[in-house]
């Protein structure tokens, strides 16, 4: 469950971004539409508590993140958020798999290889989990990414623009995927984009003007 | 899966940056590690060699060729000296010299030195003998312990000696057979690697020689074979030897009553001033020695420390480098939870592991080509040297290997727990 109250940011000599406040309660989709340039990108990274220097608060599961210190906030971050970037980035020396262990190791969770594998399974991506990273496809390391998104049962997922980069078909694949392993887990869903397929498919959305 | 782990990875990932890194960080290790290994073999072995000898008293020339002829055995004579003019030397008792053990040099076998001396040489290098007896007669030899292991001579065997150090037929005296009468037990100083023979046997293999190759000198010769024929120094006895004033030894080595006294002091000095002979110290000929391959050594270490230094700047640039192209990692690490401590804790032992690669591998390097030069330096100093020794000095160069790369991975690792999340995530 996440709210938001009065979150405004201000981008050193740049205009000052003012959001509305949102809401997703546990197992719910929000949908966060917008154009290019409207703030997309850094409302996730507020809600993320990647970016910390704003007005307002964000609160996560009863946790006003925004008051937290930088390694309190690093450790909340790692267990209670998952974070599908628009660009998937990946520790590319090591395998699939491990890179799925290590957000358990670095949210301080158990290290499974056996959790990490099913949960590879889960998303139809099991049989490359000793690959290197680099072998894979888009589409492929899109599911990789969620997959460690989702490892840690975050209470909260983030996706920044998850489908703008896929077809028809693996756009409505993603988004099912993303939506079943939510409510599984009990986890909020955000979803930033700016892609108007997903329009019609979630009802709960918050539109971003500038 | 844990942080080591990581950086494990990181570090093999780029096997270029790993090589280089650990070619010059291993050049470098290697280098000292070696001459440490060298240095340290060459002091225990010329150290162990000094035998408690306070004085060599030989022929004039260089007082070091001298000492390491006489006491290191690894060049040749300065020359001879007559007995009479070391006849004070050798005379019992003296006021100053408690033991004088005179040395006659000048053939070998298979490159082993052949020495005529008495008894009392095995007391200066504490040996005892393992098997058999001692020389007694002309032409009995006693074998030290290496010679006999590397000739494979055994008791009763015969042998030819050849002049001076070369294993070279054509200077074989064919004329003079030795006889091994027994094997000294191994000392691990320089008496393992001498035939020790009476002073006698010397001298008649080199009349033989003289014979055959200047024919002038007979009527001395005549002499000679005249002295032998009775036999007279079998018994190996410093007096035996003041009875042929005419002939020659190649040194006495000199043991004083009382190190400290002042007219011990003044000994050498005085025998090289008032004589036609020359006496040198050898404690103070060996720190010359050092201090002469002190100078290359040096030298050399100093480029070693240079290559390290070169080596650390390469494992600087090559995290430095590798910090611009995982920038997203390092943030993506973050955003899974990692604590900006962490990021410089992975820095920091990148840095170490490819350190301690480079230690391991030039550690590794330098034993195994000080075993190699072990075969060398056994030629040529007849000295036995092992590349399978760990000096406690090497610890400190692993120390020292580990502070380079932490020094070396410092900078990178304060920047990776700078890195920005937002910024370097909102890069497109």
């Amino acid at each position: 469950m996440i709210t938001t109250k009065d979150l405004k940011y201000t981008y050193k000599g740049g205009p000052q971004l003012v959001f509305p406040d949102i809401s997703c309660r546990a197992s719910d989709i929000l949908l966060i539409l917008g154009n290019s340039g409207v703030g997309k990108t850094t409302l996730l990274h507020l809600l993320g508590g990647i970016l910390t220097t704003h007005e307002g608060s964000v609160n996560i599961e009863g946790t006003n993140i925004c008051t937290l210190g930088d390694t309190a906030l690093d450790a909340f971050r790692g267990k209670n958020i998952g974070i599908v970037f628009q660009q998937n980035h990946f520790i590319d020396s090591l395998t699939v798999l491990e890179n799925v262990m290590i957000a358990q190791k670095l949210a301080g969770n158990r290290v499974s290889a056996q959790e990490a594998l099913a949960m590879l399974e889960k998303l139809n991506i099991g049989h490359k989990s000793k690959k290197s990273i680099r072998d894979l496809s888009q589409g492929e390391k899109q599911r990789v990414a969620i997959a460690r998104a989702l490892i840690n049962k975050p209470k909260l997922i983030l996706a920044d623009e998850p489908t703008s980069a896929l077809d028809d078909q693996n756009c409505q694949e993603v988004l099912l995927l993303l939506e079943d392993q939510a409510k599984a887990a009990g986890s909020a869903l955000v979803v930033v984009t700016h892609d108007s397929r997903l329009k019609e498919k979630i009802s709960n959305k918050v539109i971003l003007v500038s | 899966m844990n942080i080591l782990y990581l950086a494990w990875k990181n570090v093999i990932k780029n096997p270029l940056n790993l090589l280089m890194s650990v070619i010059l960080f291993g050049l470098g290790v290697g280098l000292i590690s070696f001459l440490l290994l060298f240095n340290s073999q060459l002091k225990e072995k010329f150290d162990k060699n000094l035998a408690d000898i306070d004085l060599v008293v030989g022929a004039k020339g260089s007082p070091l060729q001298m000492i390491l002829c006489s006491m290191y055995h690894i060049d040749n004579p300065t020359g001879n000296i007559p007995i009479k003019n070391a006849a004070p030397l050798l005379r019992e008792p003296h006021p100053l010299i408690k033991q004088a053990v005179p040395l006659s040099l000048g053939d070998s076998y298979k490159s082993y030195r052949i020495v005529g001396t008495n008894h009392e040489i095995l007391g200066l290098y504490g040996a005892t003998v393992a098997e058999g007896d001692l020389w007694k007669n002309d032409f009995e030899v006693t074998l030290g312990h290496t010679v006999a292991q590397e000739s494979g001579l055994k008791l009763g065997d015969k042998f030819v000696s050849s002049h001076g150090f070369a294993d070279d037929a054509d200077l074989a005296h064919d004329h003079a057979a030795f006889v091994v009468k027994g094997i000294l037990a191994p000392t691990g100083s320089v008496i393992d690697q001498l035939i020790l023979t009476n002073t006698a046997s010397i001298w008649l293999v080199h009349e033989h020689h003289g014979e055959e190759n200047e024919g002038a000198a007979t009527h001395e010769e005549d002499h000679h074979h005249h002295d032998h024929g009775e036999d007279h120094i079998h018994d190996n006895s410093n007096a035996d030897l003041l009875a042929h004033p005419e002939q020659e030894i190649t040194s006495v080595l000199i043991r004083y009553r009382n190190k400290t006294n002042f007219q011990a002091l003044n000994f050498g000095r005085n025998i090289n001033e008032n004589t036609e002979m020359q006496a040198a110290s050898p404690a103070i000929e060996i720190n010359r020695l050092y201090s002469m391959i002190g100078l290359g050594t040096d030298a050399i270490r100093n480029l070693a420390i240079l290559i390290a230094i070169v080596s650390a700047l390469s494992i600087f640039i090559s995290l430095y480098k590798g910090l611009r192209e995982r920038r997203y990692e390092l943030a993506l690490m973050r955003v899974m939870g990692a604590h900006r401590s962490g990021l410089f804790a992975l820095v920091i032992l990148e840095g170490l592991i490819l350190a301690g690669i480079g230690f391991a591998v030039g550690s590794l390097v330098s034993h195994l080509g000080m075993n190699w030069a072990a075969g060398f330096l056994k030629q040529d100093f007849r000295y036995s040297f092992t590349g399978w020794k760990w000096l406690h000095e090497e610890w400190y160069i692993l120390g020292a290997s580990l502070v380079l790369g932490l020094i070396a991975s410092l900078l990178p690792a304060i920047q990776a727990a700078r890195t920005d999340i937002n910024k370097t995530l909102s890069e497109k």
